[in-house]
């Protein structure tokens, strides 16, 4: 029989700032998105004291302040290798396993189920502990979407707190009665829309999604939510994503710290954000058809003047060259900039990415004579960022003061990541 | 790339040499060279030595420190070092560790015997610090090693 687990890391972001931090101990602390926008994550004290998720940090910054509540930007350096060091450590329970988000993954158990899987999934969740201080949940399935309502209900603590909820091991009986706490919204791919549309029929806990009519579900609703219904039943029909395929398009786009009226400012972050993307696409070795950038005024701000424009141009040919990139992206931009507006946001998208090898050249650009050495410093560029740090080497179109980037003035440092970041300790 | 056309005079038959030939680079592993004596040094090929393994038995649990402070000279620890530190060793009596004492980041040897708890510097001029109940300790994880960069 199939088994899966899917590991999840609790409040991941806010347990990697408690991590590197022992003033933290026992402080309420909340994430903040790009910008230092809204909530993304919550201690175990700040989910206590009732933050909702996604709530704009302007609007509870003051009550925060009373209840003592740290706020940190996102802190991705951070985030990505500690998220990187727990999937090197699951990798080591399973052959297979599919990395989900930066703090969830799917791991396949078949085979493993001598120990028993509930054994096995306390095992994982204490070597995580060990080796990283980092606590997740597992939950264990016979299939992904039963994987992840386990893992539900390992963090909500419904069956057992050991952290670890292992369907396989309880009868069809006791799984039913769980089913019947549980609402219907908590399952895999049931998102607030199907949710109400499903409570109009009268489904509103897993348990009647799951004795529902498969077919009549189909009908109304889509193949997927008839493949949940079975997924519930124990009939794995959803396999492990392994291989993450090439991506399709690349996109860069930020909110601005501040409001940018200038050209010059916005054709900096159209050059920085098209350099990031161009880094990308030349690491999965493609090359991008064309090239889109748009850029917009704040549109949460109705009271003033709104402007948004996109414009994408085809390149006569593929290209994987920042500095051909650039040129392009410059001037869309001056073909779509509006001098008086206040922008809030700017974006580049490469689309129509092929891979290196099904380049097909120009008929008409000048082409051939010197693209190999265009390969070859593209290639030294990238080697001089990965080792000095993004961004070391740039063309000068980036700008070197960058005014537009994002606020980030709660950032904690790249303990893991930068030398002159790493934490310090005291002898004495 | 040269330009790899060939000029339109050029006679049927007749190779030409290109002005830029393309060079292809192989790695020299793949290639069999057999002139000359053999290297005596062959056999004893090896890999270069790697700071790394020399130093982090675990990379997934290891994290580095920098020490502030003098309370550890005894131990060879020295202000501005940098610690090697494994998260996945146990932490037993006598090791030298990175603790989180309120609130505080420490590096002390820890004293475990006999229901004494403490957490000792190797500097006579820092009195060894007594774990109460009431404390927060967590015992982060066991040094492994030290490093610097003299910057020369």
């Amino acid at each position: 029989m199939a088994a899966f687990a899917l590991v999840d890391c609790n409040n991941f972001y806010a347990s990697c700032e408690k991590l590197f931090n022992p003033k933290l101990k026992n402080t309420p602390i909340v994430v903040l998105s790009n910008n230092d926008g809204c909530v993304v994550a919550r201690s175990a004290e700040a989910k206590a004291l009732g933050i909702p998720m996604g709530v704009p940090w302007f609007k509870i910054q003051q009550e925060a302040k009373r209840h003592g509540i740290v706020a940190f930007s996102s802190n991705y350096a951070l985030y990505a290798d500690m998220s990187n060091r727990v999937v090197e450590i699951l990798s080591s329970f399973s052959p297979n396993i599919e990395v989900y988000s930066i703090d969830e993954s799917f791991l396949d158990l078949s085979g493993f189920e001598r120990s028993g899987y509930h054994a096995y999934g306390i095992d994982i969740r204490q070597r995580v502990a060990d080796w990283l201080g980092l606590a997740v949940c597992v939950g264990i399935g016979p299939s992904k979407t039963l994987a992840k309502l386990a893992n539900h209900c390992a963090k909500k603590k419904l069956a057992g707190e050991t952290g670890v909820c292992d369907f396989t091991s309880i009868s069809p009986a006791e799984r039913l009665a769980l089913f019947e706490r549980i609402e219907v919204g908590e399952v895999w791919g049931v998102g607030r829309k199907i949710a109400a549309r499903l409570a109009s029929m009268g489904i509103t806990t897993v348990r009647q999604l799951h004795d529902a009519d498969a077919e009549t579900l189909r009908c109304r609703f889509s193949v997927v939510l008839e493949r949940t219904v079975r997924e519930l039943r124990g009939v794995s029909c959803l396999d492990l994503v392994e291989v993450i395929p090439d991506k399709q398009q690349i996109m860069s786009s930020r909110s601005f710290g501040t409001l940018i009226y200038e050209r010059a400012e916005l054709e900096e972050a159209v050059a920085s954000y098209i350099a990031r993307a161009a880094e990308k696409l030349r690491a999965q070795d493609a090359l991008a058809g064309a090239l889109q950038v748009y850029i917009r005024t704040n549109i949460f701000k109705p009271e003033v003047p709104q402007y948004q424009r996109a414009m994408t141009i085809p390149l006569t040919e593929a290209s994987a060259d920042t500095r051909v990139l650039t040129q392009w992206g410059v001037r869309l931009l001056r073909r779509i900039y509006r001098p008086g507006y206040g922008y809030h946001k700017a974006g580049i998208t490469l689309m129509e990415i092929v891979p290196r090898t099904n380049q097909q050249f120009s008929l008409f650009a000048p082409t051939g004579q010197v693209s190999g050495r265009n390969d070859t410093l593209m290639t030294t560029l990238d080697s001089i960022n990965r080792k000095y740090g993004r961004g070391a080497l740039r063309l000068a179109a980036e700008g070197v003061t960058k005014s537009w980037q994002m606020r980030r003035e709660n950032l904690s440092p790249r303990y893991t990541t930068e030398w002159e970041s790493i934490a310090r300790v005291w002898a004495r | 790339m040269p330009e790899m056309s060939f000029p339109l005079d050029a006679q049927p038959g007749v190779f030409i040499p290109l002005s830029g030939v393309p060079r292809l680079a192989l790695p020299i592993d793949e290639v069999r060279v057999s002139a000359g004596f053999p290297s005596p040094a062959a056999d004893y090929a090896d890999n270069r030595l790697d700071i790394n393994e020399y130093l982090i038995r675990n990379p997934v649990s290891t994290f580095f420190f920098s020490v502030e402070g003098d309370s550890m000279q005894g131990a060879e620890i020295f202000d501005g070092d940098i610690l090697v530190v494994d998260k996945s060793i146990r932490p037993r009596h006598g090791q030298i560790v990175v603790a989180f004492v309120d609130g505080e980041r420490l590096v002390k040897r820890l004293y475990q015997r006999g229901g004494r708890v403490a957490l000792l510097a190797e500097n006579p001029n820092y009195p060894p610090l007594e774990i109460r109940d009431g404390m927060e300790l967590l015992i982060w994880g066991v040094v492994t090693g030290k490093f610097k960069n003299f910057g020369a």
